[in-house]
């Protein structure tokens, strides 16, 4: 293999890198507290609002089930208006956010959800207001569950990181479809898919490292 | 199998409920007082109305152990939640230290909830804060500094003795040592009330002991009004001296516990007593019993002793001072708020006549006898 293709393999992965950082933690920095609240803005929950709860609910799913690519195309404008441009590796930034606050939001719920509300309950009798409850009770708690939520979302955005060739984010699934598929250099695309697979892995094996941490609930062995 | 028994009950003229001095202060100013307080569950799309609780009036004197007993569903949980508002009634007044907790707002029964201590049946310990954590959660939500929080918690640990538990997590501990924290965490911000939600109810009988045993210590020694609801017997009477029986939403009967259960008694006190020592019928009457009596049958009797008059030998007074022949055919001695109790079941060969006089001479020697039935 050529210095050449080496040195865009390293370029990609630090594309691939940048995109998935910037959007996984501004992603997460919308998501967490949109999830906190699903959770807890139910008829005769915490905060109660059944009715934001359902539209932003309605909001979530029509953001989720939209396939990834049609979104990078239908939000254009909206990426012009942030980013300024429409076209490469910041830009490419926006819509792989937006594609994230519902997905972190949707698991950062279920891992709330999971908390025993006897928790909450005993939370109240002590007399805890519903901002302690969240963060002392259901936060603390749920961290295990985070910790999978989040590792599962990037582990999810390195592989939409690949599609955001198409507005010309470049990034390793770029690289990939360009060199290895349109110029016939399967070696490349090998290369390329050999590096996701060690990124998922390390990334999946610390998140699972994190979560297991977090997780009191097990007798330490 | 109780049929024969609920049907005679009404027959029973002679009812000796002795009178007993109450262990705790009567009415005035008492911890809790409901005051005609209701609770209805609106009907949702799948349900219709539920009425949890009807017209309720409860007193829960001040330094006392009270207990609520009753079966699942009869109500006790939402009960219990009415006290610190954790569930606001329908109508009526909840008063805790004189003031109406169903009236207050949001912000202000937090103020509340922080003097009232709450144990639950699976402990709700926090997995993910150690044992000292878990004690410090209640100090630190009513914004306690750190300093203050170590002084306090490290005797509360001492004093449910598990200090050596300190830095362990819930799910290194045994049940009762969960509930022993979750003691240690209701009294943190020493509370003036302890409310217990079925506390020894996930726990073995060696352990609802001496969980029981620490709750009594508390009482005791901090002075502590203690609130339990429960649908285990042998909790009410080893450590309540007050109790009140709930069912169908409705209080059927409250008073100093030994009364309770030892005077007349209501039908649903008799099933949740049937575990007490002597209220089931062996099996060898219950099949042969009559309501009737015929021609040389035998009355079967039902004689509860209770406190002093445990010792005397009535029923051999019975043989010796009016000549009837007294057969014992099953009965056990038990003890109710630390003091004894025993209950006989005997027959007698004699007509009616005899009958009364005999009854009527166990009344006057402080004995409550009721007829169970007949049998040849």
């Amino acid at each position: 293999m050529s210095a050449d293709i080496l040195a865009l393999l390293l370029k990609a992965t630090g594309q691939t890198l940048y995109m998935v950082a910037v959007a996984g933690l501004i992603g997460s920095l919308f998501g967490i507290p949109l999830g906190v609240f699903l959770a807890t803005s139910g008829r005769g929950e915490l905060f109660p609002a059944p009715w934001v709860n359902k539209v932003l609910g309605a909001v979530v799913n029509a953001t989720r089930s939209t396939p990834f690519i049609i979104l990078v195309v239908a939000i254009i404008p909206f990426t012009r208006l942030v980013a300024g441009t429409s076209i490469g590796t910041t830009a490419a930034i926006v819509p792989l956010t937006i594609a994230t606050i519902p997905f972190v939001a949707r698991l950062v719920e279920t891992a709330i959800r999971e908390v025993d509300p006897g928790l909450t309950e005993a939370a109240r009798a002590m007399g805890a207001s519903p901002i302690q409850i969240v963060f002392k009770v259901l936060l603390a708690e749920a961290r295990p569950g985070i910790a999978s939520a989040l590792t599962l979302t990037i582990v999810s955005l390195i592989g939409y990181a690949a599609m955001v060739g198409a507005i010309g984010g470049g990034g390793l699934g770029d690289l990939g479809i360009r060199y290895g598929y349109q110029r016939f250099m399967p070696d490349v695309m090998a290369i390329v898919v050999l590096v996701l697979i060690v990124l998922v892995q390390l990334v999946q094996s610390a998140g699972d490292r994190l979560a297991r941490k977090f997780d009191k609930r097990i007798r330490p062995r | 199998m109780n049929m024969a028994i609920v049907t005679n009950r009404a027959k029973s003229p002679i009812n000796v409920a002795a009178n007993d001095e109450p262990a705790v202060q009567k009415t005035a100013n008492p911890m809790v007082a409901f005051e005609g307080v209701s609770k209805r569950f609106a009907a949702g799309r799948t349900s219709a109305e539920v009425v949890a609780l009807a017209n309720i009036d409860l007193v829960v004197p001040r330094g006392s152990v009270t207990g609520i007993i009753g079966r699942s569903g009869a109500g006790k949980s939402t009960l219990i939640r009415l006290v610190n508002g954790l569930e606001k009634p329908s109508s009526g007044h909840v008063l805790v230290d004189g003031v109406d907790v169903a009236g207050l707002d949001e912000k202000s029964l937090r103020a509340v909830r922080r003097s009232i201590g709450m144990i639950f049946q699976h402990f709700n310990l926090l997995s993910s804060r150690t044992a000292f954590d878990n004690i410090a959660l209640p100090l630190e939500i009513a914004g306690v500094d750190k300093q203050s929080i170590e002084k306090r918690v490290t005797p509360l640990l001492e004093l449910v003795g598990l200090s050596d538990k300190r830095d362990r997590y819930p799910a290194e501990l045994s049940g009762g040592q969960k509930q022993r924290i979750g003691i240690a965490r209701a009294l943190a911000t020493e509370p003036k009330l302890l409310l217990s939600d079925e506390a020894t109810s996930a726990l073995d009988p060696e352990t609802t002991r001496s969980i029981l045993a620490l709750l009594k210590q508390i009482n005791r020694e901090l002075g502590l009004t203690v609130l339990l609801i429960t649908h285990e017997m042998e909790v009410v009477k080893t450590i309540a001296d007050h109790v009140a029986v709930i069912d169908g939403g409705r209080i059927v009967e409250q008073g100093p516990t030994f009364d309770v259960f030892t005077g007349h008694i209501h039908e649903t006190t008799r099933a949740l007593l049937g575990g007490l020592a002597g209220m089931r019928l062996p099996e060898f009457l219950t099949s042969r019993i009559s309501e009737r009596p015929e021609a040389g049958s035998r009355t079967i009797l039902r004689v509860v002793f209770k406190g002093e008059n445990a010792t005397e030998p009535m029923l051999a007074r019975l043989g010796s001072d009016l000549g009837i022949e007294v057969n014992i055919l099953a009965g056990a001695v038990d003890e109710i708020a630390g003091r004894p109790f025993g209950m006989l079941v005997v027959s007698l060969r004699a007509d009616e006549v005899k009958i009364v006089e005999a009854r009527q001479f166990l009344a006057d020697h402080g004995l409550s006898s009721e007829v169970v039935g007949y049998v040849r």
